[in-house]
C-alpha cells in the first residue's frame, strides 16, 4: 500500500496539479462533478424504456452485455466466443460448430472491441462485430436476433487486438495483429530471428451489405511490429484505415522496457482502395493457412463450421504508394479518426502531448514526398508536416478519443484517471472530469460514426476498489456516465458491468429496438430433426444413437416418457418449442449432463446431447418458468443394461386429465 | 410499523382487484405500486377484433387442408379433436357451443377475449393456461375454423 501512494503522490506530482490515481471519495457524496439533478437524469420509469443501446464487450468473459442507457441496467448478456451454461451456447449440438478453429474446439476468448455496422459512416443497427483476441477471431452478432451469426478465424495473427473496426460502410472489418509472428506455414523459425521472418499481419475482413458474411478478402504482410487499435477513416479520408502500433523496436523480449525505447512509434495509414486495385491486378499470392468459418443458420436453428486452407496475401514491397508509416509519440494506443474524417487522434500511453493528425496534411505529405527515411521499405512521413497540432498537458497516460460531433474529443486517460474534453481546431482543453477508477476505453453514443448523438460520456474503468459493497477479492468493473450536454461533463451514475468492459458502443434504441425478433416461425424451421407439431414426435434408433423428436409448450414435454434407452447409448434430445408467442421459452435438463441445460427460443429447435451414466429411471424438466403448470412439465427416461431387451417406447399420457377427470365423476 | 403497512397492502390489493374485476385472472395477481402514466404507454400487442365472419357450405376442402395442417403444427399439443380436455378444452362440438366470431378472436386476439369476454375468462380460470398467441393470421383461423366444422360432422 505505501508504495502504491507514494508511487500516486509522485504521479501527482509530476502531473502537476491534476487529479492523482485514485481521487478518493470524490464523487460519493456529492462532489462538485456530481450532477445535481442526476437522480432525475438516469431514472426510467418502471415499464418505460432506455433511450440507448449500450452494446458493450465483456473482455476475458468473451461475451457482449447489452445494458441500457441511461439507467445502467443490463438487458442481456449475449454468448459469443465463451460457452455459456444459462442456454447452452457452445454445449447444445447446433452451437458447438460456432466455438471451432484451427485449433480445435476452444470454449473461451478475451474479446475486445465492438464495432456497430454503419452506412454512409452512420449507424444502421443491423450487426455489431466484436474481436477475440487470444485464439485470433471475428464475430458478427444480429441486432435483430441479439445471437452470434457467425465467427471467422484469423490465420497468420498472434492476437488480434487491433480489430473489428469497421469501414463507413461496412465493407470490411479489420484484424491487425497484436504479436507479429512468423507465417502460420512455416513457422518453426528461432524466435531471435524476429527481425528477418516475423510480420504484421493485418488482414482485411470482407462483409456481404446484404447478409453480413464475412471473407478474408487479402491480409498485408506489413513488418513485425505491434498493432494496437485502428480506426477507419470517413468522409474525406474514405479509403484510408489507420493502425497505431508499438514495439517498432522490434523486440521480442522484455517488451516493457525494449518496446519503450524509441520516442515515437508509428501510426500506419493504409490506403485500402489502392489495396484493392493491387488484388484486381493481379498482384496477390495465395498462402497456405488454415483458419475456421463457422455460420450460424437462423432457419436450420444450426451452426456449421468450414475450414479454410488458403488465404490471400499482399506484400507490400510489391505495392507501392498502399502503406505509410507516421511518427506518433510514444507507443500510442488509441487511433481515432474525427467525425469529418479530418483528423487522427493518435494516443501515445507515455506521451505527454496528444497529436492530431490532419488527413489533407498527410495527403500533401504523401504527394510531395516529404519523408523521414523508411522502416522496413515503407516510407516514414515527417511528423511535423502531417501534424495539425498537439493537445498540450492533457493528463497522463491518454488512451481513447472520442467524438462529440461538436466539434470537441474525449479522451480517457489512465494513469491519471479522468476524461478530458478538448477542441478538435484550437486544440485547448475545455473541462476534465475524475473517473473512478483508472479509465480505459470510453464511450460517446454514435462516438465514432460520422453523426455523433452525443449527449452521453461513459468511462469503462479498469478499477473498482471501493465504489460498490465488497464482493471479497474478485469486484465488478465500474463504469461511469457523465452528462455531455452541457459546457461542463457532469457525473450522472455508477454501474457495474460484467466481465471487462473493453470498448462499448451506443446506439439510439430507436434504429434498433424496431428489428428486434419476437419469435422463430416453425412454418420456416428446417432443423433436420424438427417435430412439427405432436404428431411428428417421435424416437429412433441408429445404433447407439438414440433421436428424441421432442416438443415443448405450456406445459408439457411430448414424448415425456420413454423406455428403451441402454447404457452406452447417446441420447440426443431434440427439443422444438411449439410455442408462437413472445418470450415464451422452454428449458430443458437431463439429470446427471455433464453439458448444460438448453433454453429453446419459440419455434426454435435445440438439441441437448446426453450420454446416460446409470441404469435406472432418470428425470428430465423444464428449467424455465413457463405458466402456471410450469413445475408439472417433467418426465422420465429408462435406461437400462446394455443389451436389454426393453424395447424402445415413448408417450406422453393419452389422456390423463379426462381420465383423471372421469375417476372423479364416478366417485 | 409492520403490521400496519401489511394491512394497508391488503387494503390496497383489495381495491385494486376490485378495480379490475372485470378484467380477469391476469390482473389479480399482486400489483405493486407503479408508475401508471408509464404502464398506459405500452399496449400489448395483440390481434385486432374479427366482428364478422360468414360460413358457407358445403365445406370448403381447401380450408379444411389448410385447417388440418395449422391443427397438427400449432395446436394439437393442447386440443384433441374429442370433447376431453388435455391443456385447453377439447373441440368436439366447438361450432355448436361458439359463434365463429368467438373462436376467431379467441386465436388471434387472445389479450382482448381474456380481458372482456366471460366465457374465455371462465375457460382461463379451469385450464390455468393462457390460450397462447400461436402466430395465427385471422384467415388461417378461419380455415380451422373449416376444419372445426368438419371435425363436428358438417358436410
Amino acid at each position: 500500500m505505501k508504495i502504491i501512494n507514494i508511487s500516486s503522490i509522485a504521479l501527482a506530482v509530476l502531473a502537476g496539479g491534476f487529479f492523482a490515481c485514485k481521487p478518493d471519495n470524490a464523487g460519493k457524496s456529492g462532489g462538485s462533478e456530481l450532477a445535481g439533478d442526476a437522480a432525475q437524469k438516469v431514472y426510467v420509469a418502471p415499464g418505460k424504456h432506455d433511450e440507448f443501446y449500450n452494446i458493450v464487450s465483456g473482455g476475458f468473459n468473451g461475451q457482449l452485455s447489452v445494458v441500457g442507457l441511461p439507467s445502467g441496467r443490463v438487458l442481456r448478456i449475449i454468448p459469443v466466443f465463451s460457452q455459456f451454461a444459462e442456454n447452452g451456447w457452445g454445449y447444445s449440438e447446433e452451437t458447438k460448430p460456432m466455438l471451432n478453429t484451427s485449433h480445435g474446439f476452444v470454449p473461451w476468448d478475451d474479446s475486445h472491441h465492438v464495432a456497430l455496422s454503419t452506412t454512409n459512416g452512420e449507424h444502421d443497427g443491423k450487426w455489431a462485430f466484436i474481436n477475440g483476441n487470444n485464439t485470433p477471431r471475428i464475430a458478427r452478432v444480429s441486432l435483430s436476433t441479439f445471437r452470434t451469426d457467425e465467427i471467422i478465424e484469423i490465420p497468420n495473427s498472434g492476437g488480434n487486438h487491433s480489430s473489428p473496426f469497421i469501414t463507413a460502410n461496412s465493407e470490411y472489418a479489420v484484424a491487425g495483429t497484436r504479436f507479429s509472428v512468423p507465417p502460420d506455414a512455416n513457422a518453426d523459425v528461432s524466435i531471435n530471428s524476429f527481425k528477418q521472418n516475423f510480420k504484421g499481419y493485418i488482414s482485411f475482413v470482407s462483409i456481404d451489405k446484404t447478409t453480413g458474411r464475412m471473407a478474408i478478402k487479402f491480409q498485408l504482410k506489413t513488418p513485425g511490429v505491434s498493432f494496437d487499435l485502428a480506426r477507419a477513416g470517413k468522409g474525406k479520408s474514405d479509403g484510408w484505415f489507420f493502425f497505431s502500433c508499438y514495439n517498432t523496436e522490434q523486440a521480442n523480449s522484455l517488451l516493457e522496457v525494449n518496446a519503450s525505447q524509441k520516442d515515437k512509434d508509428f501510426i500506419l495509414a493504409v490506403n485500402w482502395k489502392k489495396a484493392e486495385q493491387y488484388l484486381a491486378q493481379g498482384k496477390g499470392k495465395k498462402e497456405a493457412a488454415k483458419f475456421a468459418h463457422n455460420v450460424y443458420d437462423e432457419k436450420t436453428h444450426s451452426a456449421t463450421s468450414t475450414i479454410i486452407n488458403e488465404v490471400m496475401t499482399l506484400d507490400p514491397k510489391e505495392c507501392p504508394d498502399m502503406l505509410y508509416f507516421m511518427p506518433c509519440p510514444k507507443s500510442p494506443h488509441g487511433c481515432d479518426v474525427d467525425p469529418t474524417g479530418s483528423y487522427i487522434v493518435g494516443s501515445g500511453k507515455l506521451a505527454a502531448v496528444i497529436p492530431v493528425f490532419s488527413f489533407d496534411k498527410i495527403q500533401q505529405a504523401i504527394a510531395a514526398k516529404t519523408f523521414d527515411g523508411s522502416f522496413d521499405g515503407i516510407p516514414v512521413l515527417k511528423y511535423e508536416a502531417v501534424l495539425h497540432g498537439e493537445v498540450k498537458k492533457p493528463g497522463l497516460g491518454p488512451l481513447h478519443t472520442e467524438f462529440d460531433g461538436q466539434g470537441n474529443a474525449i479522451t480517457s486517460f489512465f494513469v491519471s484517471s479522468e476524461l478530458v474534453k478538448w477542441n478538435l481546431q484550437s486544440l485547448e482543453v475545455l473541462d476534465r472530469v475524475p473517473t473512478y477508477y483508472s479509465v480505459g476505453h470510453l464511450s460517446i453514443p454514435g462516438g465514432p460514426t460520422s453523426k455523433p448523438h452525443g449527449k452521453y460520456v461513459i468511462a469503462y474503468n479498469k478499477i473498482t476498489k471501493d465504489r460498490y459493497l465488497p464482493t471479497g477479492p474478485e469486484l465488478t468493473q465500474s463504469a461511469q456516465l457523465y452528462d455531455i450536454s452541457g459546457e461542463k461533463m457532469k457525473l450522472l451514475l455508477d454501474f457495474p458491468t460484467i466481465g471487462e468492459p473493453h470498448y462499448a458502443e451506443a446506439i439510439p434504441a430507436s434504429l434498433v429496438e424496431k428489428n428486434s425478433r419476437k419469435i422463430f416461425k416453425l412454418e420456416e424451421n428446417n432443423h433436420p430433426y424438427v417435430a412439427k407439431g405432436e404428431k411428428e414426435a417421435k424416437v429412433v434408433r441408429k445404433g447407439n444413437e438414440v433421436h428424441v423428436y421432442m416438443t415443448s409448450i405450456r406445459s408439457h414435454f411430448t414424448p415425456d416418457n420413454i423406455e428403451g434407452v441402454k447404457m452406452g447409448d447417446d441420447v440426443y434430445f431434440h427439443v422444438t418449442n411449439l410455442e408462437q408467442d413472445w418470450d415464451v421459452p422452454h428449458g430443458f435438463a437431463v439429470r446427471g449432463a455433464n453439458n448444460a441445460e438448453i433454453l429453446i427460443m419459440p419455434g426454435e429447435t435445440c438439441t441437448l446431447k446426453w450420454k446416460p451414466s446409470r441404469v435406472g429411471v432418470t428425470p428430465i424438466y423444464c428449467t424455465d418458468f413457463c405458466s402456471a403448470l410450469h413445475q408439472e412439465m417433467q418426465g422420465y427416461v429408462r435406461v437400462s443394461p446394455a443389451g436389454s431387451k426393453i424395447p424402445l417406447s415413448w408417450g406422453t399420457g393419452k389422456n390423463p386429465t379426462a381420465e383423471a377427470e372421469q375417476k372423479v365423476a364416478k366417485r | 410499523m409492520k403490521p400496519i403497512s401489511i394491512q394497508f397492502l391488503l387494503l390496497l390489493t383489495t381495491l385494486i382487484w376490485y378495480g379490475c374485476s372485470g378484467k380477469g385472472a391476469e390482473q389479480r395477481a399482486e400489483a405493486p405500486e407503479v408508475d401508471s402514466t408509464a404502464i398506459l404507454d405500452q399496449p400489448e400487442t395483440h390481434g385486432t377484433e374479427v366482428k364478422e365472419v360468414k360460413l358457407t357450405n358445403p365445406l370448403d376442402q381447401t380450408m379444411i387442408k389448410v385447417g388440418s395442417d395449422i391443427y397438427d403444427l400449432k395446436c394439437s399439443s393442447c386440443h384433441k379433436l374429442t370433447e376431453d380436455r388435455i391443456v385447453g378444452p377439447g373441440w368436439a362440438g366447438v361450432t355448436k357451443k361458439r359463434k365463429p366470431e368467438w373462436i376467431i378472436n379467441m386465436i388471434t386476439n387472445v389479450d382482448m377475449m381474456l380481458a372482456e369476454d366471460a366465457e374465455a375468462q371462465k375457460l382461463l380460470e379451469q385450464c390455468l393456461v393462457r390460450m397462447p398467441n400461436q402466430n395465427i393470421t385471422p384467415e388461417e383461423a378461419r380455415s380451422i375454423i373449416e376444419f372445426m366444422r368438419k371435425n363436428d360432422g358438417e358436410k
